[in-house]
């Protein structure tokens, strides 16, 4: 169940997590997505291997206690996704 | 800016109908925060979907359970600032997350729910995962004490 506004898609409201195909991984709530991205709220984002942490364990660390966000608000492009899960369920 | 206090009153209500304590100053999270044996959950309440659908039913579907904490009280996000940042202070390592409940046994805490294990269930989900720490952690109630009515998180909407 998200919260549903008009007009927005099925994760709109929902924590999640946007991996790429590059060394970046998102975390932010879904304001909205398309064919064209995602855009993210209040997100943080990770690099692979910063602070000595891939992005794997940034993920689970993310999934037990959430993010400190970095960005107000961010966009993704479609071609830059690899991935979009609900960290919920991570 | 917060919104009316007329508006959140129910919501303030749903939680203290529950035998929850509205710590309401800096001062009343740091009374409760300074009495650390036993078990006790702090809620951090708010006025989002998630907090109405999932989190405050779900709370109060939980205390129900024949197992629980000492002490349960709430902080509103968005509306009582300083408590809110007084009691997020408490837990520095951990980003703000509203709505989103803390559960701490002998002042450390053991247990955390953010706003993103919360968004995208329902009310019974969120009450099974309580009640779960609630009987990893806290005491079972007294043999003579009178029992607690059974809890149906299937079909209770507990409002």
């Amino acid at each position: 169940m998200g919260t549903f506004h008009r007009n927005k898609s099925a994760l709109h409201g929902i924590t999640v997590v946007v991996d790429t195909t590059g060394p970046e991984v998102f975390v932010g709530r879904c304001d909205d997505e398309d064919e064209r991205g995602i855009v993210l709220d209040d997100a943080d984002v990770h690099r692979d291997g910063d602070g000595g942490r891939s992005k794997q364990q940034y993920v689970e660390r993310a999934a037990r206690f959430g993010v400190w966000k970095k960005h107000d608000r961010l966009f993704i492009p479609r071609e830059r996704v690899a991935s979009v899960r609900r960290l919920g369920e991570v | 800016m917060p919104y009316s206090p007329l508006l959140v009153k129910p919501m303030r209500e749903e939680l203290t109908s529950a035998g929850v304590k509205e710590l309401l100053s800096p001062l009343d999270v740091d009374a409760f925060m300074s009495e650390r044996s036993g078990t006790a959950m702090l809620v951090v309440n708010s006025v989002c979907g998630c907090a109405a659908g999932m989190a405050r039913p779900g709370v109060r579907l939980a205390l129900r359970h024949a197992h629980r904490p000492d002490r349960v009280a709430s902080v509103f996000a968005g509306q009582d600032l300083e408590a809110t940042a007084r009691a997020r202070g408490y837990f520095p390592d951990i980003p703000p997350s509203s709505p989103s409940i803390a559960f701490m046994k002998d002042g450390e805490l053991v247990y955390f729910m953010p706003r993103h294990r919360i968004e995208g269930r329902d009310a019974e989900a969120v009450a099974r995962e309580l009640m779960a720490v609630f009987e990893e952690h806290c005491a079972a109630p007294e043999a003579a004490a009178s029992p607690a009515p059974p809890v149906n998180v299937a079909g209770s909407t507990a409002h």
